[in-house]
C-alpha cells in the first residue's frame, strides 16, 4: 500500500511540469449536444482562433510577462442545469482566471450566477437577453447588442420603405424572442407603423398552417418574429407556399444560417438582424480587419465565419485588450479597465454601460440587417441596413411567390 | 371567414399525416403491447432518407416512398430483434426502457453525424387558390397519400391471410399459436410494419415542412395524443384522431391567441383520457 502511494506520488510530481509557463486560464461550457450543438459551434469556433492566434504571438502582454491562454471547456449539453454545475466546477476545481459565456440567453443568465457569486469576469457573447445585466452584476460584460436593439434596424428600414406598413408580429415563446418582439412593438409603434397581428406560439410548433392563414386574415403586408432554426425557416416556407405575399419579412436567427438558403425561392427577400455579416467593414484599432480575420478563418477551419465566430473571436479581443489596459490578471483591476473600454474592432465599436442598473451591458455595437438575395444566380446574404454599411440596395417588396 | 374554413381545410389535411403517423405507434401497441419510443426518431429516420435522396441523389421526393417502406420495415424488423424481442411478456416498463435507450442512441449517432442543422426538401407542386387562401400541391398529396396506405394497411389487416393472422395474434397470441400461427415472426413483422409507417409520414411530412434531427419530439408528441383520441392499438381509429388532431388546431387557430393552441389540445387529451379511458374508438385486442 505504502509502495503504491509513493509511486503516485512519484507521478504527480513527474507530471507536473518544471517551470510552469505563465497561463491565464479561461473556461466556458460548450454545447456540442443538445439542441444548440449547431448555433454553438460558430462561437466555439471564435473563441478558439482567438487563443491560437493570441498563443502563436506568444501571448497576452502584462508588464514584462507574457501570458499564454488556456481554456478549460465542458460539454453543457445544451442544459441550464448543467451549466450551474459545470462553471462552479471550472472556478472552483480548474481555478479558471476568467469566463466565456455559453451560447445562448437561456445558458448566459445561470452561467451568471456562478461568474458573479465568484467573483469572476465573464464575457458574453451568445446571449443577447438583458435580464442579467439589470441585476446589478459588476462582472458581467455583453460584447453583442443586447436583445431589444435586435430589430430597431428592421423598424427603420420598413418605416423608411413603406411608412404605412402594417404588421404581424408571430414569435416564439421563449425569453429571448419575447425580449425582442416586445422592444420591436414599442420601437414599431413609436414609428408610427400599425401591428395588425401580435402572438407568441410554442417552441415546438411544427405546422404554421393555420398560423399564416390568420396572417392572411390579418390584411398584414409585413412580417416580423420567428424565435430559432426549425420554426423560423418553416414559416418562411409556408408564407411563401401558402403565397402569404409579404412584402417585407424579417425572421430572427434561422435566415442568419447558410443553410437557409435550402429554402431556395421562399428564402428570397427575407431579412434577418445579424451582430456582424462578412460585408461589414469597420476599421478596427484594435484586433484584426474583417479581411483578414475571414480570411484566417477560412484557412484554419474551412468554413466561412458567421456573426457567432465573430462574436466569440470579439469576446477574446475585448479580454485581452482590457487584460493589457490594466496590466494585470487581478479581476477588479480587468474589470475597471472593461468599464473603461471603449474601441473600434472588426466586429464594430464595443464600449459598456456602467450604471448599476444596466452594468455590462453592450452600449455601442449596433446590429446590421442583411437580406437573402439573388446574386449571379445563387441565393445569398447581403447587408442592406444601415445605409453607410450596405453591401447592395435593399429589395422591396420582396417579389409575389411564383408556383 | 373563408380564413376559417381554410385554416379548417389545411388542419385536415396536415392531420391526415399526423394520423399515419400516429398508425405506426398504434398497430405496434395493439399487437404486442410496446410503446415504441424510436417512434419520433423513425420519423425522421424518413425525413432524412427523403432529404439524402431527393436532395444528394436527385431522386423526384415522391419516388422515395418506395424505399423509404420497404426500408424502414427493414429496420423495423432489425430493431425488434435487437430491443424489443426479448422485452415481449415482459413489464411494459421493460421495453418502454429498452425503446427509450434505443432511441437516445440513434439520437447521439444522428447529431453526431447531421448536427441540428436545418434541412429543407423543395416541392414544387401547384397549389389550390380560393379567395387569398392558398393549399399547397404537396399537402394536398401528402394528405391523399396518407390516406391511400392507410387504407391499404385496413385491408392488409382485413382482407390477407398474413393479416389476419396479425390482428389473431393482437387478439390472443396463445390461442394463435395453438392454431399454428408463428406469432414471433409476426410480432416481428408488426414491428416493421409500424416503423416502416412511422418512416413513410416522415418522408412525407418532409415534403411539407424543414426539419432539424431533433424534430421527432414533437411529432412524437402528437402521435402519442391521436393514439389517445383514436384509441390504443386501432390503426382506423389512429387516422380519426390524426384528423380530429388538425381540425382542432385549425378551428382554434383563428379564434385564439396561438400559444393557447397547445394548451387546449393537451386539455382535450386530458379529458378524453378521463372520459374514454381507452380512447374515442377504442378497441383493444380488436385490430
Amino acid at each position: 500500500m505504502k509502495r503504491i502511494c509513493l509511486l503516485a506520488a512519484a507521478a504527480t510530481f513527474a507530471a507536473a511540469p518544471a517551470f510552469a509557463e505563465d497561463t491565464i486560464t479561461v473556461g466556458m461550457t460548450q454545447s456540442l449536444t443538445g439542441p444548440l450543438n449547431v448555433d454553438s459551434l460558430g462561437q466555439e469556433r471564435g473563441y478558439e482562433y482567438w487563443r491560437d492566434e493570441v498563443n502563436a504571438k506568444g501571448g497576452i502582454k502584462v508588464g514584462d510577462k507574457q501570458y499564454k491562454v488556456k481554456f478549460v471547456t465542458y460539454d453543457d449539453q445544451s442544459v441550464g442545469g448543467r451549466v450551474q454545475q459545470l462553471y462552479t466546477r471550472i472556478v472552483v476545481q480548474d481555478k479558471a482566471d476568467f469566463l466565456f459565456s455559453p451560447y445562448s440567453s437561456g445558458l448566459t443568465a445561470p452561467a451568471a450566477v456562478i461568474s458573479e457569486q465568484y467573483g469572476k469576469i465573464m464575457v458574453v457573447s451568445g446571449g443577447a437577453e438583458e435580464k442579467p445585466f439589470m441585476l446589478g452584476n459588476k462582472y458581467l460584460f455583453m460584447a453583442i447588442t443586447s436583445a431589444s436593439h435586435y430589430l430597431s434596424g428592421a423598424v427603420e428600414a420598413l418605416k423608411a420603405n413603406s411608412p404605412h406598413a402594417k404588421i404581424a408580429m408571430v414569435y416564439s415563446d421563449d425569453p429571448f424572442s419575447k425580449t425582442v418582439l416586445a422592444a420591436t412593438a414599442e420601437q414599431a409603434k413609436a414609428a408610427g407603423l400599425d401591428i395588425v397581428m401580435n402572438e407568441s406560439y410554442a417552441p415546438s410548433t411544427t405546422d404554421f398552417g393555420p398560423v399564416v392563414n390568420k396572417i392572411i386574415s390579418s390584411n398584414a403586408d409585413a412580417f416580423l418574429g420567428g424565435g430559432h432554426y426549425s420554426d423560423g425557416a418553416t414559416l418562411a416556407r409556408q408564407m411563401y407556399d401558402q403565397k402569404a405575399n409579404m412584402k417585407w419579412v424579417s425572421i430572427l436567427v434561422a435566415p442568419a444560417d447558410d443553410k437557409f438558403g435550402e429554402l431556395g425561392p421562399a428564402a428570397l427577400g427575407v431579412t434577418v438582424p445579424s451582430q456582424w455579416e462578412i460585408q461589414v467593414s469597420y476599421k478596427p484599432q484594435f484586433g484584426p480587419t474583417t479581411a483578414e480575420f475571414a480570411k484566417a478563418f477560412q484557412a484554419k477551419f474551412n468554413a466561412k465565419p458567421d456573426y457567432h465566430s465573430a462574436s466569440g473571436y470579439t469576446a477574446g479581443v475585448v479580454l485581452q485588450h482590457a487584460i493589457e489596459q490594466a496590466q494585470s490578471i487581478d479581476p477588479e483591476k480587468v474589470a475597471a479597465a472593461l468599464n473603461a473600454t471603449d474601441i473600434q474592432t472588426f466586429f464594430g465599436p464595443i464600449k459598456f454601460a456602467t450604471d448599476p442598473g444596466h452594468h455590462g451591458l453592450q452600449i455601442a455595437h449596433q446590429m446590421v440587417l442583411a437580406q437573402w438575395q439573388m446574386v449571379d444566380g445563387k441565393l445569398g446574404r447581403q447587408v442592406v441596413w444601415p445605409n453607410d454599411a450596405k453591401s447592395a440596395p435593399l429589395l422591396y417588396p420582396i417579389p409575389p411567390a411564383t408556383h | 371567414m373563408f380564413g376559417i374554413l381554410a385554416s379548417i381545410i389545411d388542419g385536415v389535411l396536415v392531420g391526415l399525416v399526423y394520423g399515419l403517423a400516429a398508425m405506426g405507434l398504434t398497430l405496434i401497441w395493439g399487437v404486442m403491447d410496446v410503446i415504441n419510443l424510436t417512434h419520433g426518431t423513425m420519423i425522421v429516420a424518413g425525413m432524412l432518407a427523403l432529404y439524402l435522396m431527393a436532395n444528394a441523389l436527385g431522386v423526384p421526393p415522391y419516388l422515395t416512398l418506395p424505399p423509404v417502406l420497404v426500408g424502414g420495415f427493414l429496420v423495423g424488423v432489425a430493431l425488434y430483434w435487437i430491443a424489443v424481442h426479448r422485452m415481449i411478456g415482459r413489464p411494459p416498463l421493460m421495453s418502454l426502457l429498452s425503446t427509450f435507450a434505443v432511441n437516445l442512441v440513434l439520437i447521439g449517432i444522428g447529431t453526431a453525424v447531421w448536427g441540428t442543422a436545418l434541412f429543407n426538401v423543395s416541392v414544387s407542386l401547384p397549389g389550390i387558390t380560393i379567395d387569398r387562401y392558398t393549399f399547397p400541391g404537396a399537402h394536398i398529396l401528402a394528405a391523399v397519400l396518407a390516406a391511400v396506405i392507410a387504407a391499404g394497411l385496413y385491408l392488409f389487416l382485413h382482407r390477407t391471410r398474413l393479416g389476419k393472422a396479425l390482428r389473431a395474434v393482437a387478439n390472443n397470441r396463445e390461442a394463435a399459436e395453438l392454431v399454428g400461427i408463428p406469432s414471433t415472426r409476426l410480432l416481428a413483422i408488426a414491428f416493421g410494419c409500424g416503423v416502416a409507417l412511422a418512416g413513410v409520414s416522415g418522408m412525407l411530412i418532409g415534403t411539407l415542412f424543414p426539419f432539424t434531427v431533433l424534430s421527432g419530439d414533437g411529432y412524437q408528441l402528437k402521435g402519442f395524443v391521436v393514439t389517445v383520441l383514436g384509441g390504443f392499438g386501432n390503426p382506423v381509429g389512429a387516422l380519426l384522431g390524426g384528423v380530429a388532431l388538425g381540425l382542432l388546431e385549425g378551428a382554434v387557430t383563428p379564434f385564439v391567441p396561438v400559444s393557447w393552441t397547445l394548451v387546449i389540445e393537451f386539455a382535450l387529451f386530458v379529458l378524453v383520457l378521463i372520459a374514454f379511458p381507452g380512447g374515442v374508438f377504442a378497441r383493444r385486442g380488436n385490430l
